[in-house]
Formats: C-alpha cells, sequence, structure tokens
C-alpha cells in the first residue's frame, strides 16, 4: 500500500476494484465502513459480485469480469473530458501524458458501456466524484491482478490515480490488500525467482556482487522460474525436484490434473508443512513444522508494517520451526549456517536489505515500523512517494483493453469466477479444522443468479455440476443476486470441490498471475 | 493555539480543552471517576449514571462522560450525594441480574464487580430478581447470557460504530429490554458475521468467548502478544495461553495499529487448529509407496542427498523451492539465500501470485 491502514478511515473517496474487502481482510473493511458511515466518506464500489460493500457504495459500477481497463480508460477519458485532471500533478510529477490522452481518447463512457455494461452516466459520476475529491484512495486485491491483463489493470489504476493527482499524500494513493499473512513479507526477502531482498535485481551485476559478499558465494545471473512455470518446467522434465514450505499448491494452483502429473513427473519433493496437506501427500519427505503461535520472527503487513511474531507455545511432537530446518539443510549440503535465534537472522537480513535497516527488534517490541526505514534514527514510511515517485517522474503506462482469453460461448455459456470467502483462508488447512468457520461455512457453494439458475434448471441448495475445457467438479448451489447474470463465482477452500480443476492456466505476461477471475463454464443439475 | 478552559475538580484547577467532557480531563489528571456504559472512540451515551458528578449550579447529579467541560466549571467526583448515587445504581444492577460470579468466565475481569468492590457494596438493598433468558449456547463461538447484561449498550455500539456490522441494538423496552440482532434472533440467525467486538467490548459475563469456556480463569491466563497470519492486515492480538495451549485469543485497543484492537472471525475464533489431532509430528519418508516415521537426522540426509545428486547430474537450474506467505520474513530469507546461495539457481517464488 502507498497508504497506511488507518489512513482509509480519513479519506474523502475511497474507489474499491477487486477486493471483497469486508470478508477477505474484514478489519480494512471496518475502516471503509467508518469513513462512509461517520465521515461521509464516498464510496465507488467497481466489482461485478455485490459484494458487502456496496451497502455502502455511493456508486456501484457492476462491470463484466475482465473488462477493467477499459472502465478504468473510461473514466480517464471522462475526467479529461471535464477538465477535472490535476493538471499542475500531471505537470511536475509525471510524463508520457500526451501517449496516455491518445489512448484514451476512443474510450468514450458509451464506447465503454458497450463493453462492460457499465451504464455511461454511472461512469461519469465515479469519474467526476474521484477526480474532485480531495483525498482519494484506490483500493484493490486479486479482482484487479489475477487476470491475464493483471500487470495492465494495475498500471491502469496508477494511471488515473496519477491523472487526479491523488497519490503521495496522506489518504490518497493506490492501495493493494495482500491477501495473505506475510505475502509482503515474502517479496521483501527476495522469495521470488527475480530479485534478491528489497527488490535488488539478480540480473544486475552490482546487486549480485554485493549478495556474493555478503554470502561468501557466486550467485547465478540468471532469473528463475516463478510457480506456474516451475509446474510447467515439472511436466517437461527440466525440473527434477521440488522443495516446497508451507503451500498447497495442489488446491491453490491453477489447471490441477496438469498440476499433478507434474508432481507425479518430479524425481524427489520434499515439503515442509504443519497439516499433511493435499500436496504433501505427494512428497517424498514431509517435514513437520511450527505453526504461528510456536516460534518468533517477524512479519510484514500490506502496509509495510514489520510487526513481531511471538512464540506462545511449544510445537506438537518433534516439529520444528521452518528456520531451522533450512539451517539444518543447508548444513548437510555444505554451507554451515549456525543462527541461535530468529532476532540472528533478522540482524543478517537488516545487513542486506536497505529498506529495513533501521528496523530492530527493540524497536518494533510496542508498535511495528513501515518500511523504507533506512537507519535505526528513521521512523519509517507512513506514506510512499510524497515528493518523487521511485524513478524520479511517474510514468503513464498508455494501455489498450484486451478481453479475458476464455470467454463464454455456446458450449461454455457462462463466466467462473473464483475467490475466498469470509470464514476459511486459501486452501483451508487451517480454517477447514476449525470449528467456528466450519460451524458457519460447512461447504463449497457455487453462487449462481436467479435467472441462470433458472435457465440452467438449479435448484438452491441442490448440487450442480460445472463443466470447463479442463475438467468438471461438484459442488451445491447457492442461488443469489450477489452473482451478475452470467457468471458463477466459486471458493477454493474445499478438497472436495477442486474449483482449480476449472480455471484456465494463462498467465499474465509480465507478473506470471493465472487468470484465476475469469474463464468459461458450463452448469447443470447434478 | 487552542484556547485552555480552566476548571476546577476537587478543588483542583485544571486547563482543559473545548469539547473535552469531565471524565476525560479528569483522567487525563489522574482523578479516577468509575464507568460503566463509557467506550472511547464511540458516542457517549450517559446510559447506566455510574459515572455521574456534582456540578456546582447544576439541579441534579451530571453524567460525567458525556458533559463537557465550560470555563469555570466546578465539579466534585467524591461527595456523599455522588457516592449514594453510584451505590443505588450498581446495587439496581446487581439486583436485576443474575451475577453468579462463581461460574462467570468473566470472574477477575468484570467491571461490575469491581465497582461492587470499590463501592463497598455488602449485598443489595433490593431482591435479586433476575430476568431469566435463556443462555445462548446454538453457536461455539460467542456464547450470550442476558441475565448478566447491565444494558451499558457498549456491544451495540461496539457492533455499530467500531465495526460497522450494523447487527444489534437494543430490543423492546423499560424493564423488558435487551439488547441483541433484529426480530430477537441469536447471532447465529441473524447477519451477525462473528467478529466478536462486541464480547470484546462487555463490561460483564453476558457475550463471552465460549472457545475459552472453562479453559482457565482470567488470572491464570499468559497473554502473549502476536501477529494474525490469515490476511495482510496484520492484526494485533492476544494468544492466551493456559498449561501450554493456546486456548483463545483476546484483542487489545492499545496496541493501535493497524487493527486498534478490532479483529475478524478469524483472527479471533479460527486459532483451534493450533493442536488440531491432524498436525504433523515427526517426519515423514515415503517407501515403497508409503511415507512412513523417521528420524530428524535420517529425513536431513535423504534430503541432502538427494538434492546434492540431482543438482550434480541435472544442474542447479534443475532444482525449484515454493517458499511462503504464512512463514516469517526470516524463514522467506534463508529459504531463499539457500536456493541462491547453496543450490545455485534462482528457482525460488512462492504463493503471492495465487
Amino acid at each position: 500500500m502507498t497508504n497506511s491502514i488507518k489512513e482509509l478511515e480519513f479519506a474523502d473517496v475511497i474507489l474499491a476494484t477487486g477486493t471483497n474487502t469486508t470478508e477477505n481482510h474484514p478489519v480494512i473493511g471496518m475502516y471503509v465502513k467508518r469513513a462512509v458511515r461517520h465521515r461521509n466518506a464516498q464510496l465507488i464500489v467497481i466489482d461485478p459480485r455485490e459484494i458487502g460493500l456496496c451497502k455502502y457504495a455511493t456508486l456501484w459500477l457492476r462491470q463484466k469480469p475482465g473488462t477493467d481497463v477499459a472502465v478504468i480508460n473510461g473514466l480517464m477519458n471522462a475526467i479529461l473530458k471535464e477538465n477535472i485532471h490535476a493538471k499542475e500533478f500531471v505537470e511536475t510529477r509525471t510524463e508520457g501524458f500526451e501517449e496516455l490522452r491518445k489512448i484514451v481518447e476512443k474510450y468514450t463512457p458509451e464506447y465503454v458501456e458497450k463493453i462492460s455494461g457499465v451504464p455511461a452516466d454511472q461512469l461519469r459520476a465515479a469519474a467526476r466524484l474521484y477526480a474532485t475529491a480531495n483525498k482519494s484512495s484506490i483500493i484493490y486485491a486479486m479482482g484487479i491482478t489475477q487476470h491475464k491483463t493483471g500487470t495492465d489493470n494495475v498500471k491502469s489504476l496508477a494511471n488515473l490515480a496519477m491523472l487526479c493527482g491523488k497519490m503521495g499524500i496522506e489518504s490518497g494513493g493506490i492501495n493493494p490488500l495482500r491477501g495473505q499473512g506475510n505475502v509482503q513479507g515474502a517479496c521483501d526477502m527476495g522469495a521470488l525467482p527475480n530479485v534478491f531482498p528489497a527488490y535488488q535485481m539478480v540480473s544486475n551485476d552490482e546487486a549480485r556482487a554485493r549478495f556474493e559478499k555478503a554470502w561468501k558465494v557466486k550467485l547465478p545471473a540468471k532469473p528463475g522460474l516463478t510457480v506456474v512455470e516451475m509446474t510447467n518446467a515439472a511436466h517437461k522434465g527440466d525440473i527434477k525436484a521440488l522443495w516446497i514450505m508451507g503451500e498447497n499448491a495442489m488446491l491453490s494452483d491453477p489447471d490441477l490434473h496438469h498440476l499433478e502429473e507434474s508432481l507425479k513427473k518430479l524425481d524427489f519433493l520434499v515439503v515442509q508443512d504443519i497439516f499433511l496437506s493435499e500436496t504433501a501427500e505427494h512428497a517424498d519427505v514431509v517435514l513437520p513444522v511450527a505453526c504461528f503461535a510456536e516460534k518468533d520472527g517477524t512479519i510484514t503487513n500490506t502496509e509495510r508494517r514489520v510487526q513481531r511474531s511471538r512464540k506462545a507455545v511449544d510445537p506438537p511432537g518433534k516439529a520444528k520451526p521452518d528456520w531451522e530446518i533450512i539451517a539444518a539443510i543447508s548444513t548437510r549440503l555444505g554451507y554451515p549456517m549456525h543462527y541461535a535465534s530468529a532476532k540472528d537472522i533478522f540482524e543478517e537480513v537488516r545487513q542486506v536489505t536497505p529498506s529495513y535497516a533501521g528496523i530492530t527488534y527493540d524497536r518494533i517490541e510496542k508498535t511495528g515500523i513501515q518500511w523504507p526505514c533506512i537507519n535505526e534514527e528513521h521512523p519509517g514510511t507512513k506514506f510512499l512517494h510524497r515528493d518523487r515517485f521511485t524513478r524520479g517522474l511517474g510514468l503513464f503506462a498508455p494501455i489498450e483493453y484486451i478481453p479475458p482469453d476464455e470467454l463464454p460461448d455456446a458450449d461454455y455459456p457462462l463466466t467462473l469466477t473464483t475467490g475466498r470467502v469470509l470464514y476459511h483462508y486459501h486452501t483451508g488447512t487451517m480454517t477447514r479444522r476449525s470449528k467456528g468457520a466450519m460451524e458457519r461455512y460447512p461447504e463449497s457453494l457455487v453462487e449462481i443468479n436467479p435467472k441462470d439458475a433458472k435457465r440452467y434448471g438449479i435448484e438452491d441448495g441442490k448440487n450442480v455440476k460445472v463443466t470447463s475445457r479442463r475438467g468438471n467438479v461438484e459442488g451445491k448451489a447457492q442461488v443469489t443476486k450477489r452473482s451478475p447474470e452470467g457468471t458463477i463465482f466459486m471458493n477454493f477452500h474445499f478438497r472436495e470441490v477442486l474449483t482449480n480443476l476449472l480455471t484456465n492456466p494463462v498467465l499474465d505476461p509480465i507478473a506470471k498471475i493465472p487468470e484465476y477471475k475469469v474463464c468459461a463454464v458450463k452448469i447443470e443439475a447434478a | 493555539m487552542e484556547k485552555k478552559l480552566p476548571v476546577t475538580i476537587d478543588g483542583r484547577e485544571f486547563q482543559a480543552l473545548p469539547g473535552q467532557t469531565i471524565l476525560e480531563v479528569a483522567r487525563q489528571n489522574g482523578i479516577y471517576i468509575p464507568t460503566l456504559c463509557y467506550f472511547p472512540m464511540t458516542t457517549p451515551v450517559g446510559a447506566c449514571r455510574v459515572c455521574v458528578v456534582e456540578v456546582a449550579g447544576a439541579k441534579n447529579l451530571v453524567a460525567s462522560c458525556a458533559m463537557p467541560v465550560s470555563p469555570g466549571m466546578i465539579i466534585k467526583t467524591d461527595t456523599e450525594r455522588v457516592r449514594e448515587a453510584r451505590k443505588l445504581v450498581v446495587e439496581l444492577l446487581w439486583a436485576s441480574g443474575d451475577h453468579n460470579c462463581l461460574m462467570c468466565e468473566s470472574n477477575g475481569r468484570c467491571e461490575l464487580q469491581d465497582l461492587i468492590y470499590w463501592l463497598k457494596i455488602e449485598k443489595p438493598r433490593f431482591d435479586i430478581k433476575p430476568p431469566g433468558y435463556p443462555i445462548e449456547t446454538t453457536n461455539t463461538m460467542i456464547m450470550r447470557d442476558l441475565n448478566k447484561c447491565v444494558l451499558c449498550g457498549r456491544c451495540i455500539r461496539a457492533c455499530n460504530e467500531v465495526q460497522v456490522n450494523e447487527v444489534l441494538d437494543f430490543y423492546m423496552r423499560g424493564s423488558r429490554m435487551k439488547v441483541g440482532p433484529a426480530f430477537d434472533s441469536d447471532y447465529k440467525n441473524s447477519i451477525c458475521v462473528f467478529c466478536g467486538e462486541c464480547m470484546e467490548s462487555c463490561p460483564t459475563g453476558a457475550i463471552i468467548n465460549k472457545q475459552g469456556r472453562f479453559a482457565g480463569r482470567p488470572w491464570e491466563l499468559q497473554k502473549v502478544r502476536t501477529t494474525c497470519g490469515y490476511c495482510g492486515v496484520g492484526c494485533q492480538l492476544d494468544l492466551n495461553v493456559h498449561e501450554g495451549k493456546v486456548v483463545k485469543i483476546t484483542s487489545n485497543k492499545e496496541y493501535g495499529p493497524p487493527n486498534d484492537g478490532s479483529l475478524c472471525v478469524k483472527g479471533r475464533f479460527a486459532a483451534d487448529f493450533i493442536d488440531h489431532p491432524d498436525r504433523l509430528r515427526t517426519p515423514l519418508i515415503r517407501e515403497k509407496g508409503k511415507l512412513r516415521e523417521a528420524s530428524w537426522d535420517e529425513a536431513l540426509d535423504v534430503i541432502a542427498k538427494k538434492l546434492a545428486s540431482i543438482r550434480k547430474k541435472h544442474g542447479a537450474d534443475s532444482i525449484a523451492g515454493l517458499s511462503s506467505a504464512r512463514c516469517t520474513n526470516e524463514e522467506n530469507y534463508l529459504f531463499q539465500k539457500v536456493l541462491r546461495a547453496v543450490i545455485g539457481t534462482n528457482n525460488v517464488d512462492h504463493c503471492a501470485r495465487l
């Protein structure tokens, strides 16, 4: 997030798109709702589903799944037409404006209405609201990123924010809401194929030289494979061994048939986990690990705040913290690692991660610090891009709308979009074993609009079979207007309903993120 | 510079800010005024009358939590009249409920109990007549015993003003008044999303964490502050530990950002997986197609040997690692370090994209 979480409560306008905030980030949803109810903030929701936030929204733009770039270009078209963009900000803080203007010219609200189904007047109203408020914040999540055009979607939002000067101010900015506890930290720490900690490129000679000096070894320059690419490489036989720490790919990855085949082709699979997950069941060696309540460390939240995680109880049986296991394997491979504690490791992290350099366990004992924090006197950074962007001027990226990879047709007439529900987390390894969560949401539901239900002879509470070009699954139907006509929604928390057998593994070419939010399916009573 | 207002409390003069309530000025200056319905960050309602004080010139006692100070105000917080009024209020509350501390989960952290003790009330002067409501036990997370409710309305404000879930309100009137979801429904059949904010705000034992029922008294629990891992918000919470087990989760407004003491259903109630019998307890090695138990040395030796031989035969890039957004920074750092520096490949990624 460029802003802090609590700043959202003080925004004048909040644009929420591709985020079902009240279910997936309930506490952020709380601040958004408070802004609306107590401070008269205006909320714009852009989402195909009637999510919980719609009740609080001034405007709800219900676009067809996967038409986000068109909608955002349409907003910018309306803003430029009404001449309400931030001229000074565009002049002094950005470049590439003319190219942007040229591209968005054809995205008139009427043209966008044809693509997205959002009425032109609603687009204009939303454009006015967003552009003319003092402090406008955008929040988004996987509804924006999990598309073939995920990178385009994000860049389009950045275009919109820069065009209106809603950047670099308190309560104004672009705020991705990250879905997993430490997904921010895992990225910051370089658990990515192309970067070292703090996003230093592995292909950059100077960066590599720094790490070679720190780690006292020669390092590879060629960027590695992303998660879905690894699966494909394993399928082809190029990847022989896979070492998985706390991931349940067998539920979370797209096109699971293909993934299962890939795992079977491996010579060696190691899985570290707290449960024998669907993925661990395929492993050659399974290692039992401590869960969050059984080990010390730090995790970094979506607003870049590095916070402590503390050991409260002992792990069960012989289970150990993941870091002890990694160190032991490293030592056996001839690179001795002897850390006495998680704090010891963090001290090393600080040395090689400039944005974390000023953060110490002592400093975050009571309250976490938001990176960048460059030295021990630095207070941390509440919001980003105050006076300049990381690259200097903000660069507009003119972007044309591209439709999703797989659109409904005569054979597969419906769109499937996927996501999480309030009571469960990701592949359900934890929440499916939690009494309360299971009591509230005991089985996977296929959400379908009443008109579609009628059309395909589907009854609420009865089982349905959902089929895509890649597979089929059965689940219980929930007939609800939350789903728009022509679109069904499914979650991926339940191993009994393997939604990701259906999803399309096509990737965004840059981010390599699968298009979980749009694929074509058909549905019938089971 | 904002204008300061001079006020006198219990004979001492203070400079107050415009808009501050009597209670706020008193507390800020170390003068104790008891409260019950007062709930910071929400609308002051002055409902319980426990915080009454004497204000010179005012005919009636004044609820200090709701009354803004005015210049020259002279306030007395501890007179005979004030003490009698507070006692009367607390005795009425005691007598109108089933405040049996013997089996109450809030024993030791109950604000009504504290008030009774502080006001030195031996016994209410009225007959104790609990309303006889059935206890709500229709879910495994939040248990409600409205016989212990003092109608302070804190849960209602927690639900509507803090979480903005808009589930709870007062229902019925007069002596039959109670709090709850619309149509006197239980939580389970209402639009409640089980964030537990009502429970955390309740000053008595009317709304309690059912997961922690009979799992340890408040003074026996050790609270360990940590960060929730159920999404990227990173809420601060307390794991409540008793005899080596996490028995329930509580939150604390004083921890500040990012969540100011609020949580959601997963953070507050979905930690019971920690001691689930399915937890892995020992390393496992596949032998003849089946996983069998192994020692750490055996498992780690197999891993090191296999990885080394595959690297030798097929090169470092034939090995890949998936790190985890469920693990700590330290673990993610080490994991990518081993892949890069020890195995010699950049094939490392995690679930950020999924």
